[in-house]
C-alpha cells in the first residue's frame, strides 16, 4: 500500500515522516525545504506500506515547482490513501488544501497536528464533528512528541483498505451550476486523461489553470468553450474565474472551521511575540543579525580551534612514531603515512568545525530564524538585482552546495534559478568553510578568515548585479510565510545533524582516507610530479608551491579532500613550515571560488541543464584564479612574501 | 473610511483587502496565502529602506515585498 503525506508547508508533515522512517527526511521551520520527495517502507501491524513525504504545497494549483510535483504524483494513480497533514492552529487554511484534496477521489485521513500550538492560541478544534462533515477520519495528534502517530496510521491503513473516499464539499450553487456544465463538457471531449477526476478539473479550469490539459491552444475550440464558462463566473460575481473560486473555497474552510473549533481563550501573548518585535525591527534586527552570525562563527571557530590544536599534534606525533620505526622510502612507510594522514584530517580538522557548525545551522533553522532573515535581507537583494527568496539557497548553500541548488525551485522563474543555483555554487559549503576555519583562522588569525567570508559576499553580490542586467528580475516580488518560532527539541537537532555529519563520516571520509593513500602511492611511484607538472601553470601563476596542484584536483571530487590532501602533499600537518602566510590564503581564496564539487556539477546539471553546469565550472574557475591573484598581490605588497 | 494601498498603511493598523490587482500569478499567490478581498489583515512591520512588510491574516505572518503590497487595495478602519 503506498501512503502519501500531503500538507501545507510548515505543517510538520517531514517531522511526522522521520518519526515513522526514522530520519530521513530534512525538518525545518522554514516554508518549502521539502522540494524532492523522500520515500520509505515501512511495517504497520504486519502491513508492508510505502510512505512517500511530498513537498509542502498551499494548494495543488500549478504556480511553484514543489507543487506541481505533489499533484503530478497525487494524479498518479499509484496512491492508495493520503494522510492529509493539518496545522489545528491555522485550520481555516490548512482546510483549503483538505478541500481540493476531496476532490481528487483518493481515499483519506486528514491529521490535526499541532493540537498542543492550537490550545496555545485558545482554540479547541472537534475531529469528530470534523469527520462527520467530511466523512473521512480524523485524528489529532502532535508530531513533535509522536502523540497519536499510531493511530493516525492505523486508520490510513484502514481507509486505504475500505477504498472508502470521503464528501466533496460544495460551493453555492451557481457555481456548482458552471462547474457541473463544464465537468459534463469535459467528458463528452475526451482529451482528458482517465485519472483526473471531472470535477477537479473543471474546478482547476475556471481557476484558469490550463496545466493538466494538453492541447488546448490560446484560441482553439475547446479553450473558447472554457473561456465561456470563466466568463460566466466573472458575469455574474464581478471579478476574475479564479478568484471566484478561491473565495468561495476559502468562504467554504472558514465556515467548516468554525463550526468545528471553538475559542476557549484569547490567544496567550506569548514571549515569542516579543522576541518578533525586535528581530525584525528596522535597526536592531539588523543589528541581531550581525551579532548572531559573528557569535555564530566565532563559536565555531572557538570551538574548532581548541579541538584540532591538540589533536593534530597526536597525529604529528603519531607519524613521526611510524618514520621511526619504517625504513625510509618503504612502500609501507608511505601507505602507512598516508592512510593516517587521512584519518587525522577526518578527525583532528575536519570534525571539529564541521560538527558545531552544522548543529548551529540546524538550531538557527530549526527555531525559525531563517525566515525572518529573508524577511530582513530581501531589500539587499532586491539592491543586487536579486528575488528576495534568494537568500534562502544562499543560506543552505553554507551548509551544503547541493540542497542550495535544489533550493533554487522555489524560484519562479527559470532564469532566476539559472543565476542563483550559479552563484549559490560560490557560497562556501561546509567543507570550504572547514578549509577556511581550519587553514586561515587557524594559521593567520580569525579576521583573516573573516575577510574570506567577506570578500566572498562582495564577490557574489557585484556578480548577481552584473548577471541581473543580463537577466532581469522579472517576478512578482516577496511572498513568504513566516512561521511562529519553534522551540528547539534537542533530540531531532541532534538527529539532524548528525543525519548531515554521517554524509561525511561514510561517504566522504572514506575518499579522504583512500584518496589520501592513493597520493602516497603517486608519491612513491614518483608520478605524483606528472600531476604537478601539467598543473604547474596554474600553481605558478598563484604563487603556490607545485605540489599543491595536485590536491586541486582532488578537491574536485570533495572539496574536504583539498585540505587533507594539503597535508599530505606537503607532507605535514604543519603547513605554515613550508608554506607562508600569503601562500596560505591565496590557496584558501582559491578553494573558496573555484569550480564545485561532483555533486554539485551534477546537481547543477539536472536543475539549470549541461550548459549551465559547463557554464558555471568555467566561470567560477575564471574568477578563483582572478581573486586568488589579487589576493596574492594584496597581501604580498602588505605581509610579504 | 480612507482607501489607499496596503504598503501605505502604517504598522500595528488594520485594514481590510478591497481588490487585488494583478494578473493570476500574484492573485493565485495571495489567494494561497488567506489573502481575499474582504479579508481584514494587520500590519505588523514595515522593513527599512522600503524592504518588504509583515502582515498578520487569519491568525498567521506573510511577508509581502513593497511592491506586491502596493497592488492590494485596502479600506482601512478607522
Amino acid at each position: 500500500m503506498k501512503v502519501a503525506l500531503v500538507g501545507q508547508p510548515n505543517c510538520g508533515k517531514s517531522t511526522l515522516f522521520n518519526l515513522i522512517a526514522g530520519y530521513k527526511a530534512i525538518t525545518s521551520n522554514f516554508p518549502g525545504t521539502t522540494v524532492k520527495y523522500t520515500e520509505t517502507k515501512t511495517h504497520i501491524y504486519g502491513h508492508t506500506c510505502t510512505c512517500i513525504d511530498l513537498p509542502g504545497t498551499y494548494s495543488l494549483s500549478s504556480m511553484e515547482p514543489a507543487e506541481l510535483e505533489a499533484r503530478k504524483h497525487l494524479l498518479s494513480g499509484e496512491v492508495d490513501v493520503v494522510i492529509n497533514v493539518a496545522d489545528a492552529s491555522l485550520l481555516c487554511r490548512s482546510l483549503e488544501l483538505t478541500l481540493q484534496l476531496l476532490e481528487l477521489e483518493i481515499p483519506m485521513v486528514l491529521c490535526l497536528n499541532m493540537m498542543d500550538e492550537a490550545q496555545r492560541k485558545g482554540i479547541q478544534v472537534d475531529p469528530g464533528k470534523l469527520s462527520a462533515i467530511l466523512g473521512i477520519p480524523v485524528v489529532s495528534a502532535i508530531a513533535t512528541t509522536g502523540k497519536g502517530i499510531q493511530n493516525l496510521f492505523v486508520e490510513a491503513l484502514k481507509a486505504g483498505e475500505e477504498k472508502k473516499r470521503g464528501n466533496v464539499q460544495k460551493f453555492s450553487k451557481d457555481i456548482e451550476e458552471v462547474i457541473y456544465s463544464l465537468a459534463i463538457l469535459l467528458a463528452s471531449e475526451k482529451r482528458v486523461e482517465e485519472k483526473v477526476p471531472q470535477r477537479f478539473l473543471a474546478i482547476k479550469l475556471l481557476e484558469k489553470d490550463f496545466s493538466l490539459v494538453d492541447g488546448i491552444n490560446p484560441g482553439g475550440d475547446l479553450r473558447g468553450k472554457i473561456q465561456f464558462f470563466q466568463n460566466k463566473l466573472e458575469e455574474i460575481h464581478g471579478y476574475p474565474s479564479d478568484e471566484v473560486i478561491s473565495a468561495e473555497r476559502h468562504a467554504l474552510a472558514m465556515n467548516l472551521s468554525e463550526k468545528v473549533s471553538t475559542v476557549i481563550h484569547p490567544p496567550e501573548r506569548d514571549l515569542r511575540m516579543v522576541i518578533d518585535h525586535w528581530v525584525t525591527h528596522k535597526v536592531f534586527g539588523y543589528v541581531i543579525l550581525v551579532l548572531v552570525f559573528y557569535g555564530f562563527f566565532n563559536l565555531i571557530f572557538g570551538i574548532g580551534g581548541y579541538i584540532e590544536k591538540p589533536l593534530l599534534q597526536i597525529f604529528e606525533d603519531l607519524s613521526e612514531r611510524l618514520r621511526d620505526i619504517y625504513e625510509p622510502g618503504s612502500l609501507f612507510l608511505f601507505l602507512a603515512v598516508g592512510i593516517l594522514q587521512g584519518i587525522a584530517g577526518g578527525i583532528a580538522i575536519v570534525l571539529p568545525y564541521l560538527v558545531p557548525f552544522l548543529i548551529g545551522l540546524s538550531l538557527l533553522e530549526d527555531v525559525g530564524y531563517l525566515p525572518r532573515v529573508a524577511f530582513l535581507m530581501d531589500v539587499f537583494m532586491h539592491r543586487i538585482g536579486l528575488h528576495g527568496k534568494s537568500i534562502i539557497p544562499f543560506i543552505l548553500g553554507y551548509g551544503c552546495s547541493v540542497p542550495a541548488v535544489m533550493a533554487t525551485r522555489i524560484l519562479e522563474f527559470p532564469q532566476h534559478r539559472f543565476i542563483v543555483a550559479i552563484l549559490a555554487t560560490m557560497i562556501p559549503c561546509a567543507a570550504r568553510i572547514t578549509i577556511i576555519f581550519a587553514l586561515v583562522a587557524f594559521l593567520i588569525g580569525p579576521n583573516a578568515a573573516l575577510s574570506i567570508f567577506a570578500l566572498n559576499i562582495l564577490v557574489v553580490a557585484v556578480f548577481g548585479k552584473i548577471l541581473s542586467l543580463f537577466l532581469p528580475d522579472a517576478s512578482l516580488g516577496l511572498i513568504l510565510e513566516i512561521p511562529s518560532y519553534q522551540p528547539p527539541r534537542w533530540g531531532s537537532l541532534l538527529q539532524k545533524s548528525w543525519y548531515r555529519i554521517r554524509e561525511f563520516i561514510v561517504i566522504a571520509w572514506p575518499i579522504l582516507i583512500a584518496g589520501s593513500a592513493f597520493l602516497a602511492l603517486l608519491e612513491y611511484a614518483g608520478v605524483e610530479r606528472y600531476f604537478s607538472w601539467f598543473l604547474s601553470p596554474l600553481t605558478w601563476v598563484l604563487g603556490l608551491p607545485a605540489s599543491v596542484g595536485t590536491t586541486l584536483v582532488f578537491g574536485l571530487l570533495r572539496k574536504e579532500l583539498s585540505l587533507i590532501m594539503l597535508t599530505q602533499a606537503l607532507g605535514t600537518t604543519q603547513v605554515l613550515t613550508v608554506m607562508t602566510k600569503t601562500q596560505v590564503m591565496v590557496f584558501a581564496v582559491f578553494v573558496t571560488f573555484y569550480i564545485p564539487c561532483l555533486a554539485t556539477i551534477a546537481a547543477l546539471w539536472r536543475e539549470i541543464g549541461k550548459k549551465g553546469a559547463l557554464l558555471t565550472i568555467l566561470f567560477t574557475f575564471f574568477v578563483a584564479i582572478f581573486l586568488a591573484l589579487a589576493t596574492r598581490i594584496f597581501f604580498g605588497i602588505f605581509f610579504g612574501g | 473610511m480612507i482607501l489607499t494601498s496596503l504598503d501605505h498603511v502604517a504598522e500595528n493598523q488594520k485594514a481590510q483587502v478591497i481588490k487585488i490587482h494583478g494578473g493570476w500569478g500574484i492573485r493565485g499567490r495571495l489567494n494561497q496565502m488567506g489573502i481575499h478581498p474582504g479579508d481584514i489583515v494587520t500590519v505588523l512591520r514595515v522593513g527599512a529602506l522600503g524592504g518588504p512588510i509583515i502582515i498578520e491574516v487569519h491568525g498567521f505572518q506573510v511577508a509581502l515585498g513593497r511592491g506586491i503590497a502596493s497592488r492590494i487595495l485596502v479600506e482601512i478602519a478607522e
